[in-house]
């Protein structure tokens, strides 16, 4: 990195000499007002509103959002270049872009959804004049029908073509673009098309007017009147960071928060569009089966049910696919009391995992920025985890080669095809051999269908050998939110040993597992949000607290801990997941040592470091690896399997959910017609 | 104004044989993988082809470039030349307004086109034989007035003679391009008669290319 | 008047033979392997003490931009020539194009050579369809005789030309919208820096430059420096084709020393201003976004960059938009404002908006229908849209009505009186 000094006004500082102006302008905290300009998007230069003068430079003013520090020159003496953010110059450049900005966007903030949050408005309080000079017709634009997530306003917009770079570059689906010229040019998609990403709705966030709204949030309230909540997201595995903003007791919308980290600032359309899901099939008092129907009770006899048949011995706990660690935490102390087993209900394999740097491995979702080999063993990236697939497709921009094993699906980039098998892989690894430079620089990404495959003990043990060799990463992608968690307290995935357990016990403590098949006779307790297929086969139902509803901790793909935090009370007599399964051990006998939530959380950082510190990945030792054997299964790896939109209960009670599956079903049906 | 594909399309679009091959050699010209430069030349050669520019042609060209057809709609779209329905199948008369050609008559060339076509732009004449739209600056200011038909220009054009051309497109006669005050390409006037006998073409390179 | 024998281009009307016979028995392909063997240092030398400047408009020394093309790269080079005439009241490239096209061809070579490039693309409008047949047509002759391709004038140089066309877009006039278009995209221009010569043409090391600045090219190293820089005045030499339209008498392209006087232009090749000269009401000296200059002007105006700069208006392409007395120059000034307003790309916002507004405005000021505070408004808004846009097209749009306002103030004022004047009369029948 080469530092340049830039004197912005009557500053000198010292600045990487490739960041552009208003970059260096926002390290030195002045805000450059802009529209177009986006971090994560490529620089388009259009709007002007980020003009500032370069002294020395050409009499007009440059725009800072395209011009390097580099390409600044000094001073006849030598003295640094010298930018100035707030000159006359400046000002009548920002005070005539806005006025062209508002000449032909229409005056109707009072109906419009951006109304309080839109960028337009608020630079036109600081910017604009104080009225308008034109008095010529005011230009109306067609709106077109982007499907059920976004709404267009088209007249409002004001051509930034932050969503045609976003959908192109960062959703990576050519279908966005600005038709027609000069005033008369229009952002549209392909002959009206719906968009056809999983991360659409994040061009409503960039969209710095009002053109492109929230369709279900549309007209219901304003930004002003709602609560904001930080938390994270459970739809996969991610845990992108999240804040929800909520109405009374009511969910509005969910938007994305910032975290370069995990999420840069994008979220999935399920993350994003799930809360209509929210209040829909609740399960919102205790209920018990009298002659096969579900009937309502109290708190205090379903809990004693529930005890009288966990006293006799022989219950499997289940862990769901969304259940937060405190409540595993709890579980897990129970079954402990009780002698009995604890199996993670959506992840099957052929081999136990019960060590970190093997069931996470040692790659973090950022490490794929510098990635130049990213291996898909197995996954489906797009379906399993969107944003993360974005985060590839941007290593994939930047000249990183992506290989894969499994079946193919359209991910958004090309892929280099390793083959369906593992034997396949085999072959592949035997032709490379041992190249260091290639191995080095290389990042595994590992699904679920690898690891549910028959020998994916060995062939994991291959991938790792290859990590410890070459120092490469390793990244399994878990699909569900509650999975690193589950496995961190030692909930069981081996699926011998899971049906031999399912068979064997009397009664089952389901925390939310909605894919689980139970012999009958088998007696089940569900503790769960969402009355979905778990429920349905529940002999005993305790209504719990969803992941918007409590304070919860997640463990993401990564063992990243983070806290989800409480936006809205449950519904009716539901409770917080831990809290019922505390009042559960003391009904059985066993009193641990903590009452509350934080007396909760000690306990169990105490017990597990690996997710005592919030936010962190807490680095673990390294596995050493077996002896490798070849392999040689010839079976193919499914691709993704499930319905995307419809992967857990809660998007599965979310009409907006339903709608999209709907809408991909009979896309797909007229593609392949 | 505004640039929409028509409401009515045609079913398919393919290039005839003869196209084919012009357009896979056109590939040549450029670097591989930089196929899309060819994109206007290709819905140039469609357009000849048809007549205007379709939906199935714009897929065509689409495929044929390996691009987004988003990115081709946007081609289409930008450029004015290309022709989004169909226009008069006799011709279409593209006549030039920007002030050189107004400066010398355009605007009564318009007139005349708004009684003999049709009173709008873009629009086809009673039996669709005609259309015409006024385009912006064809770079034959010094032979303005101006008129493009197709390929062709007609030059030092005025009422009588753009009456002429109209009529005689109307009946099929074909009328040769160039100036309508006899001068040979853009010389002065007074070198017209000059070099009128020292000259080895007959005709300018333009009218050359015409009788092809 | 220019001698017959320092034109270069002697067949721009196309009456002496075009063949390829008739193009070297005037000069043309001759002695282009020594040229080459001087070296590109030595051509790129002789261009630069020529003091040729860039025709296709902003005049900038030819030499000097191709000595910015970087020396080592492993990237290839490309010349690009900028064919896509289309600022009004130019078309002077089109008579180069169809009937000297070979005085392009040999110069994009040498060019090219003297830049290491690789390949040359003519990037012509899509307008010009016969005269882009014709330049393939030369193009095609080029190749066959070996000037051009492999072993190019057996100087062991491969050198590649091509055509290339767009579709109407005035936009794709500016280099970098150019390029765009030539990558098959819309014609929006790009960001500078990088400029061409860093980042052009499929992001490689590109010159843009005029189908002039390149056709004159192989007769100034053929005839020398010195002898391209004692036409004309100092620091605006050699000869330039001037396309001279509107109220003449014989509208024309001529080739002329650089400096001759307007008056001179006028009278000795167009048969002067319809009406004589003093029937003058104002001319646009250099195509349609230079300002307009009154007859009071045109009196002394001499035709090159420095005079026409001092009378703040400019030589641009050299296209002489002559208007006499019976001009209704409001309204020949929003025809420009109307022309802009349609070819604006849309990228940027000033140019997007600012050019329907001051079209708009126009379009009211031709009838009168306005307040005198409007035109002080149009100004500004004119100050809004100038120097605040991508490309220069926006100054385009902003200096022909700066121009309009600077010189005929007193005819807009008093067309809007005349209207208000009327309207008052009507209300009170």
């Amino acid at each position: 990195m080469t530092t340049k000094s830039i004197k912005i006004n009557d500053t000198i500082l010292d600045f990487d000499e490739n960041l552009t102006i208003i970059q260096a302008c926002e390290l030195s905290g002045i805000q450059i007002p802009r529209f177009c300009y986006h971090e994560r998007l490529s620089i388009a230069g259009n709007c002007r509103m980020c003009l500032v003068e370069v002294v020395g430079g050409p009499p007009k003013p440059t725009a800072s959002c395209a011009m390097q520090l580099k390409d600044l020159r000094s001073g006849p003496n030598g003295e640094p270049p010298q930018v100035l953010t707030n000159s006359e110059m400046v000002e009548n450049a920002r005070k005539g872009v806005m006025e062209f900005l508002l000449i032909n966007h229409p005056l109707d903030c009072p109906i419009c959804d951006q109304g309080g949050e839109c960028d337009l408005q608020d630079q036109a309080m600081s910017f604009g004049l104080g009225e308008s000079r034109y008095t010529e017709e005011k230009r109306t634009v067609e709106d077109y029908d982007l499907g059920p997530l976004v709404e267009t306003h088209m007249t409002r917009c004001i051509s930034c073509t932050r969503c045609v770079r976003f959908t192109t570059e960062v959703a990576g689906i050519d279908q966005m673009g600005q038709t027609g010229r000069g005033e008369n040019s229009e952002i549209v998609t392909y002959l009206s098309h719906t968009l056809d990403s999983e991360l659409q709705g994040n061009i409503i966030d960039l969209c710095p007017v009002g053109a492109l709204t929230s369709k279900p949030y549309a007209f219901t309230a304003r930004p002003w009147e709602l609560q904001k909540t930080d938390t994270i997201d459970v739809m996969d595995g991610i845990g992108s960071n999240i804040r929800v903003d909520s109405k009374g007791n009511r969910v509005m919308r969910i938007t994305p928060r910032e975290n370069h980290l995990v999420n840069e600032e994008w979220i999935s359309d399920k993350s994003r569009f799930v809360w209509d899901g929210i209040r829909v099939q609740r399960l919102d008092t205790p209920l018990k089966k009298i002659e096969g129907n579900l009937m309502p009770t109290s708190w205090e006899d379903a809990l004693s049910i529930a005890s009288k048949r966990m006293e006799n011995g022989n219950t499997t706990f289940v862990a769901g696919d969304l259940v937060n660690v405190e409540a595993l935490y709890t579980a897990s102390k129970l079954s402990e009391y009780l002698g009995s087993a604890k199996i993670l209900g959506d992840l099957d394999t052929t081999f136990p995992l019960n060590e970190r740097s093997v069931y996470v491995g040692n790659g973090k979702i950022e490490d794929l920025d510098n990635a130049r080999n990213i291996f898909l063993l197995g996954t489906n990236p797009r379906k399993e985890a969107s944003v993360v697939n974005a985060r590839i497709r941007k290593a994939w921009i930047n000249g990183a080669d992506v290989y894969r094993l499994g079946i193919q699906e359209n991910l958004t980039y090309d892929v280099k095809e390793l083959g369906v098998s593992l034997f396949d892989l085999q072959n592949f690894l035997d032709k490379l051999g041992s190249k260091k430079s290639f191995w080095t620089n290389t990042m595994f990404l590992v699904g679920y269908s690898f690891l549910n495959s028959k020998l994916a003990d060995t062939a994991l043990n291959t991938i790792r050998s290859y990590v410890e060799k070459f120092n490469s990463k390793l990244l399994v992608l878990h699909q569900n939110a509650s999975a690193v968690g589950s496995l961190d307290l030692g909930f069981e995935t081996d699926v011998k040993v899971k049906q031999e357990l399912i068979k064997e016990t009397k009664t089952i403590y389901n925390l939310g597992c909605d894919t689980l098949d139970v012999d009958q006779g088998t007696f089940v307790i569900y503790q769960g949000s969402h009355g979905d297929k778990g429920a349905g086969s529940a002999d005993l139902i305790f209504p719990s607290a969803c992941y918007l509803e409590e304070e919860g901790i997640f463990v993401n793909m990564e063992g990243r801990m983070q806290f989800a935090r409480k936006a809205i009370q449950p519904p009716g007599k539901a409770k917080e997941n831990w809290k019922i399964l505390r009042a559960l051990t003391e009904k059985l006998g066993y009193v641990p040592n903590w009452l509350d939530l934080n007396g909760l959380r000690n306990a169990l950082f105490d017990e597990f470091q690996l997710i005592s510190k919030p936010g962190e990945i807490i680095e673990v030792p390294w596995k050493a690896v077996k002896k490798q054997k070849k392999l040689d299964s010839k079976i193919s790896l499914p691709g993704y399997v499930k319905n995307y939109y419809l992967s857990n209960s809660i998007c599965r009670a979310s009409k907006t959910m339903g709608s999209l599956a709907r809408a991909r079903n009979s896309h797909n049906l007229k593609k392949a017609s | 104004m505004l640039r929409r594909l028509s409401v009515n399309q045609p079913e398919e679009f393919s290039f005839s044989k003869t196209n084919l091959k012009w357009a896979k050699a056109q590939l040549k010209k450029y670097p591989k993988g930089r196929q899309a430069s060819a994109v206007i030349p290709l819905l140039w050669k469609a357009q000849e082809q048809e007549g205007w520019v379709s939906k199935p042609a714009i897929e065509f060209v689409a495929n044929f470039l390996d691009m987004p057809e988003i990115r081709v709609l946007e081609v289409a779209t930008f450029y004015f030349m290309f022709h989004l329905k169909p226009v008069g199948s006799k011709a279409h008369f593209q006549v030039c307004g920007t002030t050189p050609c107004m400066l010398r008559g355009s605007e009564s060339l318009i007139d005349i086109c708004k009684a003999r076509i049709n009173g709008k732009q873009h629009a086809p004449s009673a039996d669709g034989s005609m259309s015409w739209e006024e385009v912006e600056c064809l770079g034959g200011c010094v032979n303005a007035p101006v008129v493009q038909i197709g390929s062709d220009y007609f030059e030092d054009l005025d009422k009588v003679s753009f009456e002429k051309l109209i009529s005689d497109v109307e009946s099929n006669k074909s009328p040769v391009p160039g100036s309508r005050v006899g001068r040979f390409s853009s010389e002065p006037s007074n070198m017209t008669k000059k070099y009128s006998r020292k000259k080895s073409s007959s005709e300018n390179a333009s009218i050359e290319r015409y009788r092809g | 008047m220019l001698k017959e024998k320092d034109k270069i281009f002697p067949n721009i009307h196309g009456f002496q033979e075009r063949s390829l016979k008739g193009v070297m028995a005037r000069g043309g392909w001759v002695d282009t392997k020594a040229i080459i063997a001087r070296g590109p240092e030595e051509i790129i030398k002789t261009i630069q003490d020529s003091g040729l400047r860039g025709r296709g408009g902003a005049g900038f020394p030819t030499g000097l931009k191709w000595s910015f093309m970087p020396k080592s790269t492993d990237k290839p080079k490309y010349l690009v020539i900028n064919a896509d005439e289309s600022e009004p009241g130019t078309c002077k490239d089109r008579e180069i194009l169809r009937h000297e096209p070979h005085s392009l061809l040999e110069g994009c070579l040498l060019a090219g050579i003297a830049m290491g490039c690789s390949a040359a693309y003519i990037y012509i409008r899509g307008e010009y369809v016969r005269e882009r047949e014709q330049l393939e047509i030369a193009i095609f002759e080029a190749y066959e005789k070996g000037f051009i391709g492999k072993n190019a004038c057996k100087s062991g140089i491969s050198f590649d030309v091509y055509s290339h066309h767009g579709a109407g877009a005035y936009i794709c006039g500016e280099e970098t919208a150019l390029l765009e278009s030539l990558e098959g995209r819309k014609g929006m221009p790009r960001m500078k820096p990088p400029f061409p010569a860093g980042a052009g043409l499929y992001g490689c090391p590109t010159t843009v430059n005029n189908v002039e600045s390149i056709a004159v090219v192989p007769t100034i190293l053929k005839r020398g420096s010195s002898w391209f820089s004692s036409l004309g005045r100092k620091n605006n030499h050699g000869t330039k084709l001037f396309a001279i339209s509107g109220h003449i008498n014989s509208p024309c392209v001529v080739e002329e020393e650089m400096s001759i006087s307007l008056r001179d232009l006028i009278d000795k090749h167009c048969g002067g201003v319809i009406g004589g000269w003093n029937n003058l009401k104002a001319v646009i000296p250099g195509g349609a976004s230079v300002p307009l200059i009154p007859k009071s002007v045109c009196d002394d105006a001499l035709m090159d960059f420095d005079w026409l700069k001092e009378q703040r208006s400019g030589l641009g392409t050299a296209a002489v938009i002559v208007m006499d007395q019976s001009t209704d120059i409001i309204k020949a000034i929003w025809r420009l404002s109307k022309f802009y307003k349609h070819e604006s790309c849309g990228q940027c916002t000033p140019c997007r908006e600012g050019t329907g507004w001051m079209m708009r405005i126009m379009e009211r000021l031709v009838k009168g229908d306005a307040s005198v505070d409007e035109i002080d408004m149009l100004i500004e808004i004119t100050k809004q849209v100038e120097g605040h846009t991508i490309c220069a097209l926006g100054d385009a749009a902003a200096w022909p009505i700066q121009g309009l306002i600077r010189h005929f103030r007193n005819e807009v004022e008093d067309r809007i009186m005349n209207y208000s004047k009327r309207k008052t009369v009507e209300a009170a029948e």
